[in-house]
């Protein structure tokens, strides 16, 4: 029999119900007579506070709340991938079924499907040893993904029955297990998991592999590791959502968990319909089928928003336990620093800066370290690299939650309104980002890109630091009067800028770019930088440099050197050399 | 039959306090009769076992703890629809107040709507001609989407919004049907006035629901009146099939009223002491636009919204350009110069934009020609600042041919008259007209085969 209790106050999210009910800290709750679900949230001897995360319009006190015994959980099985979710893990288009175009109260839908059937190829055998996390089945989940179903962590014990190969629900018993004790346990296809609770790992491994976007900007500049965080603040309108669609598309994660906190409806369907069409540039499936969907929309309820990070993070822990590298693009965890705030002050608690709780950097934390890349209970590698978008107030990253994530992240792509207004794209500023990747991942760029890499990378950057202290001269006096070799800094500067960090996200070819090309090219540069360098040594000044329309072919190598013909950069190195012997021909 | 409940036990700035309640729900409407026969409505906004308290719409003047008789409808906020309400008026909180008498419906919606469902959404990609330049060319509206006009006191939003209502929907596709919901919340009987003279004017009365709550009228129902509006859009459009424009002004006495009402509750207030739950309310109201998979109609927004203080980063701007999809941004600078419509381009922006221009749509190199502007117009600001440092006549001549471009694409592609209507092929010449003026290799956000096909120089006018 399920503890009950009775609710006295309401609030908005937040209800109250009166005298000690029993339950327990996070227990999920079923709320008044439509059944709304809410989560546990604080606890005295005299009140029970509970969040609900649904609308809670309609409500009267002395309505009954139903305990269910169980923490706010997700439901891991096969089905997650190439779905959409709501904030607690109820699939919407189930919802849509059920209650049209609009999402009503109190939906009692299934998180996964139980009434399709998988095939099912069993792993184990009777007799095996078993313990959490050993692969017991495997599923095609979808094209792209292999699902495999694990024991649930904790759970140690010898197989004394398997079922056949075959089809089966997710409902099904697959193995029996025989404790050491001599209980006997059937493990199904579907496991519950608390959302709050980090699934638990052997060890964690330091960052050496780059999580490869296909963006210029990220890999060559600020790259992040498999198993990294990476922060992407910025005010409205500079390009958080299409930076995280950029890595959701192109990167080369197994998985992707795509988490809509607090965003626009439009966004998410434009998520569901572009990924529904386009290939997955590894297996030239659907990118949906290596993608799932929390959607957790701004006029959605606020508690739920709060929770759509977690159930996200537990899907994703739960597929990096297969061995796969999971990416999740959170966006954005402002929107979830808010909610916290919004319920927070509901509860009236004291609040620190800016009225976000003080407990606002530990969940951050918390939050954050859940990514990495780690050694499974089953022995396999797999990964959750976290990729926040913050949005903060007015754009000013000076602000708590900002901040905040900065302590936390090793990756900060800061964007800015400047280079966004001058539609520069995508709008990360080289001089405010970072990455503390870079010195874990140089043995990787040296053995698998060039050992030029790191090298090239650093006097790309210098270039760039270069041009902005230059720039403030010329704002001051123009750039006629700087001597020739500052006025082909700038030169080289603007050809870093327009021909290597822009790049245009709704270009065939330039919309992902192979860590190869982006060596080459910034080779190229480099090399047309050496040979103007050695010219403007010898006296030639810059305006006869300029004749040649050199520094133009150089930007546009973007869009014409196809991703899958480096041979041709040995046209552009020919290029520059003959640009090279015309300069001191004509003017020796 | 309803109880009724004789007296309060507090009223404080627009809250009262009824106590012994039975059986109130949180978010009910209730009725209060006062003794003198006055009648009021209210909202239940916190309920504690049998303490209710409940946000007053008409303000709690003559309002005493003993004259009043409270009564639970039994049911939240409603308002009745039928397609009968196209041509009329009513105020805040949907009554009518043009003396024609009463809605007569089956049809009784929730005015606090329920949030679309992302699967059921379908993605806007069809552009609304405008026929200004600086919204088609470079700030494209599409159906389905929410823009807000980000604006000043004393700029000309309202002229602009009117304009837009007056092109838009008025456009080519004749055949299908729309209408626009008009919401002023706390806006000068001037502003209502303007507005509904300018419907009167183009002959379009017929396919307007208005809801006025003026700058005099009770400041909590200003709460409501958005979401009355959007109610009655949602019905028109999605029962209705009508292509909806719902033109919401002014945001920022919406919230005002909200921080209000809040701190009369003694909530803790976030930033500059408005609520924290600023965003979410503001959500509700911004994500009710769109467009539904197998319907006919849609929600179009442009809220129109006066920043407090030109601040773009004051918190109501700064939260509704996180939730809608983009801005329309008013400059004054450029209202000093006589320009109209001030349109500051740079932070200007329409993010469904990309998916509704180009090739099948407007033209091929629509992208390109907004993208190439931007960055050129982008440039002028550096070159300007130059200028006004070392002065213009020591500028590089590149320098020198970005001002007369910047100067010209103000007054000429950004200006216009408040009755001229560009189609989308005169805005892009337009476009490449003004590009003519800078030297060929400049353009570098331009696909190559595009620049040659459209690209040509242009004589540079003396000083403009």
């Amino acid at each position: 029999m399920n503890k009950t209790g009775i609710i006295y106050g309401i609030n908005g999210p937040v209800i109250y119900l009166k005298g000690n009910t029993g339950f327990k800290m996070s227990e999920m709750v079923y709320v008044g007579e439509e059944h709304l679900v809410g989560e546990v949230i604080g606890l005295t001897k005299d009140t029970t506070t509970v969040q609900v995360y649904e609308e809670t319009s309609g409500l009267r006190p002395g309505e009954k709340v139903t305990a269910t015994g169980d923490a706010v959980s997700v439901l891991l099985g096969p089905g997650i991938l190439n779905n959409i979710f709501d904030g607690i893990q109820r699939p919407l288009s189930e919802i849509a079924k059920e209650s049209g175009k609009y999402i009503s109260r109190g939906m009692q839908v299934d998180s996964l499907d139980p009434d399709k059937k998988w095939d099912v190829h069993l792993t184990v055998s009777v007799g095996d040893e078993v313990s959490g996390g050993t692969i017991i089945a495997e599923i095609p989940e979808t094209k792209s993904i292999v699902h495999k179903s694990m024991i649930p962590p904790y759970l140690r014990g010898r197989i004394i029955k398997t079922a056949e190969d075959g089809q089966y629900t997710i409902n099904d018993p697959i193995v029996t297990v025989q404790r050491h004790d001599g209980s006997e346990v059937e493990v199904r296809l579907a496991q519950k998991w608390p959302i709050r609770i980090a699934r638990p790992t052997d060890k964690r491994y330091p960052a050496s592999k780059p999580l490869i976007t296909g963006q210029r900007i990220l890999d060559t500049l600020f790259p992040i590791a498999k198993g990294g965080t990476a922060a992407v603040p910025g005010g409205f309108g500079t390009g958080k959502t299409m930076t995280q669609h950029q890595i959701a598309k192109w990167s080369d994660a197994d998985i992707i968990v795509y988490i809509g906190c607090g965003e626009r409806g439009n966004e998410m369907t434009q998520v569901l319909e572009e990924f529904g069409e386009l290939q997955d540039p590894k297996t030239g499936n659907l990118l949906m089928d290596r993608t799932t969907l929390i959607a957790n929309t701004s006029n959605m309820p606020v508690a739920a928003r709060e929770a759509s990070i977690y159930t996200g993070l537990t899907l994703a822990e739960y597929y990096r336990d297969m061995g796969y590298d999971v990416a999740i693009m959170a966006d954005s965890t402002s929107r979830w620093a808010e909610a916290l705030r919004e319920l927070s002050g509901r509860l009236e608690e004291m609040p620190a800066e800016e009225g976000f709780p003080a407990y606002l950097a530990s969940r951050l934390s918390a939050f954050y370290e859940r990514a990495g890349m780690m050694q499974n209970l089953n022995g396999t590698e797999g990964s959750v690299s976290i990729i926040g978008a913050v949005s903060p107030q007015g754009g000013d990253f000076s602000e708590p939650v900002t901040q905040n994530t900065k302590r936390f992240v090793r990756c900060f792509w800061g964007l800015d309104k400047s280079l966004a207004y001058a539609r520069h794209f995508p709008a990360i500023h080289w001089l405010t980002s970072y990455s503390e990747y870079l010195n874990d991942l140089a043995p990787w760029y040296k053995d698998e890109v060039s050992p030029k890499f790191v090298d090239y990378r650093n006097q790309l950057l210098a270039i760039l630091n270069q041009e902005s202290s230059l720039m403030e001269i010329v704002k001051l006096i123009g750039s006629d009067v700087l001597p020739d070799d500052q006025k082909l800094t700038l030169e080289i500067a603007r050809v870093v800028r327009l021909g290597f960090l822009q790049q245009n996200a709704f270009h065939p070819e330039d919309t992902c770019v192979p860590m190869s090309k982006q060596f080459l090219m910034m080779e190229v540069i480099l090399y047309l930088y050496k040979k103007s360098k050695a010219l403007i040594a010898m006296g030639m000044p810059m305006s006869i440099l300029k004749e040649d329309n050199i520094f133009e072919r150089i930007i546009a190598i973007k869009y014409d050197v196809p991703n899958d013909k480096p041979e041709m950069f040995e046209d552009y190195k020919k290029a520059v050399d003959e640009f090279y012997d015309k300069v001191l021909e004509k003017n020796a | 039959m309803a109880i009724e409940y004789l007296g309060l036990s507090e009223v404080n700035g627009p809250l009262v306090v009824l106590e012994d309640v039975k059986g109130a729900f949180f978010d009910e409407m209730v009725e209060f009769r006062m003794d003198d026969g006055t009648r009021k409505l209210g909202r239940i906004v916190e309920i504690y076992e049998d303490k209710a308290v409940i946000q007053v719409f008409e303000g709690t003047e003559s309002m005493s703890l003993i004259n009043t008789h409270t009564k639970l409808t039994g049911h939240p906020m409603e308002i009745n629809l039928s397609s009968d309400i196209l041509g009329r008026t009513f105020n805040g909180i949907g009554q009518p107040i043009d003396g024609l008498g009463p809605i007569i419906s089956d049809t009784k919606v929730n005015v606090n709507g329920l949030p679309l469902n992302p699967v059921t959404r379908e993605y806007p990609r069809n552009y609304i001609r405008t026929g200004i330049s600086a919204i088609d060319g470079l700030t494209t509206l599409i159906r389905g989407q929410k823009l807000p006009i980000f604006s000043g006191n004393g700029l000309p939003h309202d002229q602009l919004a009117a304009q837009i209502v007056q092109q838009a929907s008025l456009g080519d596709d004749t055949d299908e049907q729309f209408a626009i919901v008009f919401a002023a919340m706390g806006v000068k009987y001037d502003v209502a006035e303007f507005f509904r003279r300018t419907f009167e004017e183009s002959g379009v009365s017929d396919h307007v629901v208005m809801y006025l709550n003026l700058a005099n009228d009770p400041v909590v129902e200003r709460l409501i009146t958005p979401k009355v509006a959007l109610t009655a859009a949602e019905y028109l459009a999605f029962e209705r099939g009508m292509h909806i424009l719902v033109i919401l002004t002014d945001i920022t006495s919406f919230a005002e009223a909200m921080r209000e009402v809040s701190s009369s509750k003694g909530e803790i207030p976030s930033r500059k002491g408005y609520p924290g739950y600023l965003y979410s309310e503001l959500a509700t109201l911004y994500e009710r636009a769109g467009i539904v998979k197998g319907g006919k109609g849609s929600v179009t927004q442009i809220p129109i919204l006066t920043m407090p203080n030109d601040d773009i980063t004051h918190p109501i701007p700064d939260l509704t350009g996180y939730i809608t999809e983009g801005q329309i941004v008013l400059d004054r600078q450029l209202h000093g110069q006589a320009i109209y419509p001030p349109i500051n381009v740079l932070p200007s922006l329409s993010r469904l934009m990309k998916d509704g221009i180009g090739e099948g749509y407007t033209r091929v190199d629509h992208q390109d020609v907004a993208n190439q502007l931007f960055s050129c117009y982008a440039k002028v600001g550096d070159a300007r600042a130059l200028a006004s440092v070392i002065g213009e006549d020591e500028l590089s001549p590149l320098d020198k041919k970005y001002l007369l471009f910047g100067n010209a694409f103000e007054h000429e592609f950004v200006g216009q008259g408040p009755l001229e209507n560009r189609t989308i092929i005169d805005t892009l010449e337009k476009g490449w007209e003004l590009l003519g003026m800078l030297p060929k290799e400049e353009l570098d956000r331009i696909d190559t085969k595009i620049l040659d096909k459209y690209y040509k120089p242009t004589e540079v006018k003396a000083e403009v």
